[in-house]
């Protein structure tokens, strides 16, 4: 149950943010979670319940992206998406490629926070940092 | 109370772990130490694989370590020990997999310039080990000839992140009716241009490949 080790980590980053954008209650957490990363859905949810409980997390929802695997393949020069992940395989032309571009993400994406005070001196950050 | 609004965050969820496990493994390599993290199912031979590695590198005068994790017991340790080897154990007290501040917390009082090597054995474990990095430069995946030829397809996430796989117990394959090819197809499968070594610690076979793989990785630190 590696989830909970996951769970907690999403807690603690997701707090911090709110805290610093003056945010005082988390309602909202977007995960995007690769298929490579052996996160199980249900089991990080549960864990999720379990750790948020009595932190600015409680009650929030989980919204997980999940990212499949792309990877770059040489013969046909483009990136391509595999429909699992069990052959590292071109599904155009079969080659195998080990170089991966997509699929380990282990990431928050965003988080939706709520004050109970209006917080004039905190704007809300609703310009994406660059990636 | 005003309006709910969305933060974008986008930060890596391990980010934590991430950050330590990076600085220990430019201080290792910045040291000539080279860091390999040993990750299996339960009962592949992990222990008796290592244990042999330890002995036959000791043999040669080479200076190495371990660090062994287990659930609750402290057997993979003693055995280990054996080797005369400095060996530690890390108790997880239920935890699947070890974390980067686990490792480093158990390398305090060793002098990490007089080592060549260190090994980690993580938990028997082909799932939650995946995801994290403890500073090693290598991963080495075990899959035992007792397992079955399917495992690399059955937890294609952990064979993806290795730098090399060792096929063990052969000396058990006619008996398992070990398919060769099949067990490296489907590691082909997953990881596309990973080395595979065959081995057996009863036997020996395959033991020299690995420690001339590790030394050659090794020689690559200081370049």
């Amino acid at each position: 149950m590696h989830e909970l080790s996951i769970a907690n980590s999403i807690v603690e980053i997701a707090a911090e943010h709110a805290r610093q954008q003056g945010g005082s209650r988390v309602t909202g957490v977007t995960l995007r979670i690769g298929r490579l990363s052996c996160v199980h859905e249900d089991a990080l949810r549960y864990s999720f319940d379990l750790v948020s409980e009595g932190t600015p997390l409680a009650g929030a929802s989980l919204a997980v992206i999940e990212v499949p695997v792309r990877i770059w393949c040489p013969d046909c020069r483009s990136e391509v998406e595999l429909p699992g992940i069990q052959r590292f395989a071109c599904p155009a032309c079969g080659h195998l490629s080990g170089d991966i571009r997509a699929g380990r993400e282990l990431d928050i994406e965003s988080i939706q926070i709520e004050s109970d005070q209006i917080a004039a001196d905190t704007p809300a950050q609703t310009q994406p940092e660059p990636s | 109370m005003i309006e709910p609004r969305i933060l974008e965050v986008r930060t890596k969820i391990l980010k934590k772990n991430d950050e330590l496990a990076r600085e220990m493994r430019r201080g290792f390599e910045s040291l000539g130490l080279l860091v390999v993290n040993m990750v299996s199912s339960p009962g592949t031979g992990k222990t008796s694989f290592l244990r042999e590695t330890l002995t036959r590198l000791r043999a040669r005068g080479i200076p190495v370590a371990a660090v062994v994790g287990d659930l609750e017991t402290d057997n993979d340790a003693r055995r280990l020990a054996e080797s005369g080897a400095p060996v530690r154990q890390i108790m997880t007290h239920g935890l699947c997999h070890l974390e980067a501040d686990m490792v480093q917390s158990h390398l305090s009082g060793w002098n990490l310039a007089d080592l060549h090597y260190l090994f980690i054995e993580n938990i028997g474990n082909l799932v939650c080990p995946t995801s994290w990095d403890l500073g090693e430069s290598v991963r080495l995946a075990l899959l035992s000839v007792t397992e079955g030829e399917d495992k690399p397809l059955k937890y294609p996430g952990l064979f993806n992140t290795a730098d090399i796989a060792a096929i063990t117990k052969t000396d058990l394959a006619a008996a398992c009716e070990f398919n060769r090819d099949a067990a490296r197809a489907n590691i082909e499968s997953v990881r596309p241009g990973m080395r595979i070594i065959e081995t057996s610690a009863k036997t020996g076979a395959g033991i020299d490949e690995w420690l001339d793989y590790l030394a050659e990785k090794r020689r690559a630190l200081s370049r």
